[in-house]
Formats: C-alpha cells, structure tokens, sequence
C-alpha cells in the first residue's frame, strides 16, 4: 500500500520534471543563513541527507539546531540560500504539497485542550484530504498503523493533556508517521523518554528507513545512542556546521570537544561508542 | 558483558508482548467508529436541530401573554403582534446566539485558550467603544443610520482582537494563555473608561441612549434590522465555517498547524476579520451580551469533543438555542417587566469561566 503511494509519487515528479535523479540527494541545503532580527541563528549552512538515511544534528544548546530544522521544513524562510528537495526548490512546493512530504516533529508538543491522541494522529491526515472532508476510515487506520509502530496503540483513546512528556513526544511522532512523508524532521523527540523508549523510537525509526525509505533528519543530545542508530551525523557550532560524516567519525575527543567546548572523552569497544564529560 | 547477551532474547519478548496487545486496541477502536469525526458530526447535527427547534418553539409560545393559536388565526392584531415583536426577537436572539458562540468557539482555537470569547478578549469591549461613539457623534440616532454604527462597532472590534494578539503574542509563537486575558481584561478596561469619558462628554439625551444601549436588549420590531445584519453576518459565519479545518489544526499546535500546511498568518486574518464583523455586528444590535461564547463552546466539547470542525457548527446552532431560551427567561422572569438578557448570560456564565480557570491552571502547571 505504502509502495504503491510512493511509486505514483516518484512518477508524477519525474513527469514533472524529468531531470529526477533517483540516486541524488533527498535534501540539500545551500548556503542557507537566518537571523531573528538581527541575531544570526543560521550561517552559510549547507548539507545533503541522502533518500533513506538518518541523519542527526547535534550541537550545543543555542548553536542553531532548532533554527535549521525549522528552516528545512520550511516554517522559516532563509535570509540567503536554497533548500532543494527532490531536485526542485523546497518553496516551489504549497504548504500542504510541502506536508505529504516532509515532517515536522516540534519540540514542545503541549496544547490545553483534550484532543484524544487519535486525534492528534490523525491531523496528520489533513494534507491528503480536503477544507470540507473528514477522515475516512482508511485514514484511520493509518493513523492507527502510526502509532502503533511506535507502540503506542494503547494511547490512542487517552486524552493528550493527561499522557506524560514522553508518551505526547510518541504521539506527535506518530502524527508525522501518519503524514506518509519521505523525509522526517525531528526536535529533540527523544528528550522526555525514558531509556526503553528511547531504544524502541530509534528501533521504529530504523525500521521505517528499512520499510519505506523514510529518511529522518532527527537533533538529539543522546551521543550514545547516535552510534548505533544514525548514518550521517551533522555538528553544529555557532550557526555554523563544523563537522559531518558517519558517526565514528564525528563521534571522537577532538570534534566534540570544539562542538561542545567541554573536555569530552570517547572510546571505542565491542562496535560501539561511549561518550562521557570530564569534570 | 552478559547485559548484552541477553539484549536479543528480551526485545523479541516484548515485540511480541505488545503485539498482541496492540492488535487487540486497533480492532476495538476500529470497531468503534466513536472516534469518527464525520459520524460524530451526522449524529451532532440532528440533535442540535431538533433541540433549536424546541427552543424557537419554546420562545414563541412563552411570553407576557402565551401564544394563542386560534387568536393568531382570527386576530389580525394579535396576527402583527406575533410576526412583528415575537417572532423576530426569537429571530434576533437565535442570531446573535448563534453568532457570539461560533466566534467564542473559533477564537479559543486560534488562541488555544478555552477561556477565549469575544467579552472576555475585549472584543466585544472594543465593539460597544467604537458604538458609544457613533452614537455620541448622532450617527446612530436613528434606525436608518445603523449600518453607520455597525462600521463603528466592527472597527472597534478589529482593533481589539489586533492589540489582543499583539499583546499577548509578543514574538517567539508562545502565547502564554494568562497574557492573553489579562490583555483582554486591560482592553476591557481601556474600552469602558473611553465609554464613560464619551458618555460624560454626551449630551444628556445621547448619554442615556448609549446606557440603555450597552445594558443590551434583543427589542426588535419587524425584520427589517434583521435583513441588514444577515448582510454581514452571513459572510463572516462562512469565512468561519471556510476555516474550520485550518482552525482544527492550529487548536492542536501553531507549529504543528504549519508544518501540516497550514498558512497561519492568512488563516489568524481571515478569523479576526470574521469575529469581528460578526462581534460588531451583534453588539452594536443588542448591546454586549457576555459569556455566550464562553458557555456554549464549553458544552458543546463537553458534548461532541474537541474537534473544531464539528464544535464551529455545534456551537453555532447550540448558541442559537441557548440565547432564545435566556431571553424568553429575561421576558417572563420578573413578569410584566424585563430583565436585560445580558444580566442573564453573565450570571450563567461567571462560574463556567471560573470552573474553567481553575481547569486550566492545572493544564498549565505543566
């Protein structure tokens, strides 16, 4: 079903434009710069993540992590530079174009009234159905599929006020699951869950890329975890990205020690890496 | 490291643990279409309709003298009486029932505030200010000149919800809900000293004409006012209804809503032009009439749930309903006096906000 939905997708845009290159970069931005008033949060950033593959942006508080990923979901527009998706600009695409594709996890998620979590799952609908037409039943399921390969399906009748930090950041994933998007664009969605949680969201997420080729653009403060779940890593510093490539290489004593300015140590053993802070 | 030896066999374990369960959740809920919206809104409907009708029936039957079906008949005074008094009040309160809790349930969404409404957001504050002066300068002296005063109050109106956003809105996307009344408390303020300081300055005839005018009163003879309010009502309840969906999605989240498609900034205008041609409209006919905005809406959730979609055209028909039965009250209530609908609304309406308050703080602790 999932197959079928992104193989019309992928030819209705090489009929559009047939300079598609399949094997090209899923998002790419170019020299990308914003500023609120006048405090630069974003310089002369460029990156490409690949179709399929988990990305994670890390950095210090404040270096602009947040600020990037809004801009790549297009809820900002950049001072200068492009983002490029699917080989086309990311503006040439309307808000609910722009939805069925790319996905944007928040990273507060509060709201003050008691939407049921199926509810909130299931505006992630919204872009495939129009001004006056409600959810149908297959949107439900989808909805429901959402939140349960997160598993999360027992929170689908609770009430979004009453579920803990952890299990609202299971539900707004889950919407953005129900988006169907190629590309997921995630703000810390793993700060309130516990280490189970945290270990099945990075599981589910592999397992989309596996499944569907979702690929996911994800910020995260979790080191440890980066190592066994991300691709490509991005390290920010003051606006700036200062290092990328696969984890091992980015996750070493001399870059993130000058990500971090904090004397970080790391090792090596049995495949994976440990990361901790001198005091 | 033996914690690691046993990583394989525990994630089976629950895999297959919370596979069972989960199966078990999706066919109950998908069983139930309870969580449908669009059933929920064919079950909504009805139900609403038969109970406006119950109202009207109610407003038309009960008054001063009830309701004499064989007189009607024969009677061609009592015939004038019913078509011209009667039947258009019932009309009138329908219409600004119905109006005042559609905006009260669309600016809680936009706001994310459930203790949004036109009176408490200083929206209808702003209203009946730039009424007091239309009314003061003589514009609206006479019915002919009421399209006049509807201009004053709905750009009274605009300007409030305007300084209400920007108030409470002040940069960053966070609105904080407790800046947001406090804004709509501080207009409120603004707006009942620039009315004082008008009706001061008033001659005596016109300041005692804007005082019955602010307590509100629904007293409509025939229907020719009534086909002058549609004029603007109608586009405002359709800008509105057009937004739904839009206004849905932002209740759960402005970024949210935005990354969904939503284009925030169009939809937050195209709502404040509404409420406030609605809010203007209505409170420059019967005067600021307060909490129905805030009740119905209320119990419209408590009813059918959150979703705005259905809660727009709930609120609507329910608010309709509700404003017929409060002034058939204030009709008979102090028999053959009247007392001002407005007195009403406020009296049911003060504890609902107070509940909520006390219901939101709790969210907010968060």
């Amino acid at each position: 079903m999932k197959s079928d939905l992104s193989t019309t997708r992928a030819t209705q845009i090489t009929g559009r434009d047939a300079l598609v290159n399949a094997d090209g970069p899923l998002i790419q931005a170019q020299h990308l710069s914003f500023a609120y008033s006048s405090l630069p949060a974003v310089a002369d950033v460029s990156l490409e993540l690949p179709r399929g593959a988990m990305g994670a942006l890390i950095g210090a508080n404040g270096s602009g992590k947040s600020t990037l990923i809004r801009l790549l979901a297009g809820l900002l527009k950049p001072d200068s530079g492009e983002m490029i998706f699917n080989d086309a600009p990311l503006s040439t695409l309307d808000g609910r174009e722009r939805a069925k594709r790319i996905a944007y996890v928040p990273q507060s998620t509060a709201t003050v009234f008691p939407f049921t979590a199926l509810e909130v799952v299931l505006t992630g609908r919204s872009p495939y159905s129009g001004r006056f037409r409600f959810e149908s039943a297959h949107d439900e399921q989808i909805a429901l599929a959402a939140l349960d390969a997160l598993d999360a399906a027992h929170l689908a009748a609770r009430h979004i006020t009453e579920l803990s930090g952890g299990e609202r950041q299971l539900v707004t994933v889950a919407r953005a699951l129900a988006q169907e998007p190629e590309l997921m664009l995630l703000d810390e969605p793993a700060s309130a869950l516990d280490l189970k949680h945290r270990t099945q969201l990075a599981r589910a997420l592999r397992r989309l890329r596996d499944e569907r080729g979702i690929a996911v653009l994800m910020i995260t403060h979790d080191l440890m975890l980066l190592d066994s779940a991300a691709d490509l890593i991005f390290a920010m510093k003051c606006g700036r990205i200062v290092a990328s490539g696969p984890p091992e290489a980015v996750l070493t004593d001399k870059v993130l020690g000058e990500v971090y300015d904090a004397p970080v140590r790391t090792m090596r053993s049995d495949g994976r890496t440990f990361v901790w802070s001198e005091l | 490291m033996p914690s690691f030896a046993n990583k394989g066999l525990n994630e089976s374990d629950t895999v297959e643990l919370s596979g069972a369960e989960r199966h078990a959740t999706t066919a109950k809920l998908s069983q139930s279409n309870q969580a449908r919206v669009g059933v929920r809104l064919r079950v909504a409907l009805p139900l609403l309709i038969i109970f406006l009708i119950i109202a009207l029936l109610i407003g038309l039957y009960v008054g001063y003298q009830p309701l004499d079906l064989a007189a009607l008949r024969s009677d061609p005074i009592a015939r004038a009486v019913f078509l011209r008094l009667r039947l258009p009040r019932v009309v009138m309160a329908g219409l600004v029932g119905a109006s005042l809790a559609m905006v009260g349930a669309a600016l809680q969404a936009l706001f994310r505030n459930p203790l949004a409404d036109p009176f408490t957001l200083g929206v209808s504050g702003g209203a009946a200010l730039g009424a007091s002066i239309a009314i003061a300068l003589g514009v609206g002296l006479s019915f002919a000149g009421v399209p006049l005063i509807f201009i004053a109050a709905f750009t009274g109106a605009g300007l409030s919800v305007f300084l209400v956003y920007r108030l409470a809105h002040s940069g960053g996307g966070v609105m904080l809900p407790g800046a947001l009344l406090l804004a709509g408390v501080v207009l409120n303020l603004c707006a009942s000293a620039g009315v004082l300081v008008i009706q001061y300055l008033a001659s005596y005839g016109r300041a005692l004409q804007i005082l019955r005018w602010l307590i509100g009163s629904l007293d409509v003879v025939g229907f020719d006012l009534i086909w002058k309010m549609l004029i603007f009502l109608i586009p405002g309840w359709l800008v509105l209804v057009a937004n739904a969906r839009d206004l849905h999605l932002l209740a759960t989240g402005q970024e949210s809503a935005a990354s969904l498609g939503v284009d925030v900034r169009h939809t937050e205008r195209m709502v404040f032009i509404a409420s406030s041609l609605i809010v203007g409209v209505t409170v420059s006919v019967g005067g600021a009439i307060g909490f129905v905005g805030l009740i119905v809406p209320h119990a419209a959730r408590l009813v059918f749930g959150q979703d705005v979609r259905v809660l727009l055209p709930a609120s609507f028909l329910l608010g309709a309903a509700f404003l017929i039965l409060a002034d058939t009250l204030a009709r008979v209530a102090i028999s053959p006096g009247e007392l001002p609908v407005g007195a009403i609304t406020a009296l049911l309406g003060g504890p609902v906000f107070l509940l909520l308050l006390r219901k939101q703080q709790r969210y907010s602790a968060m």
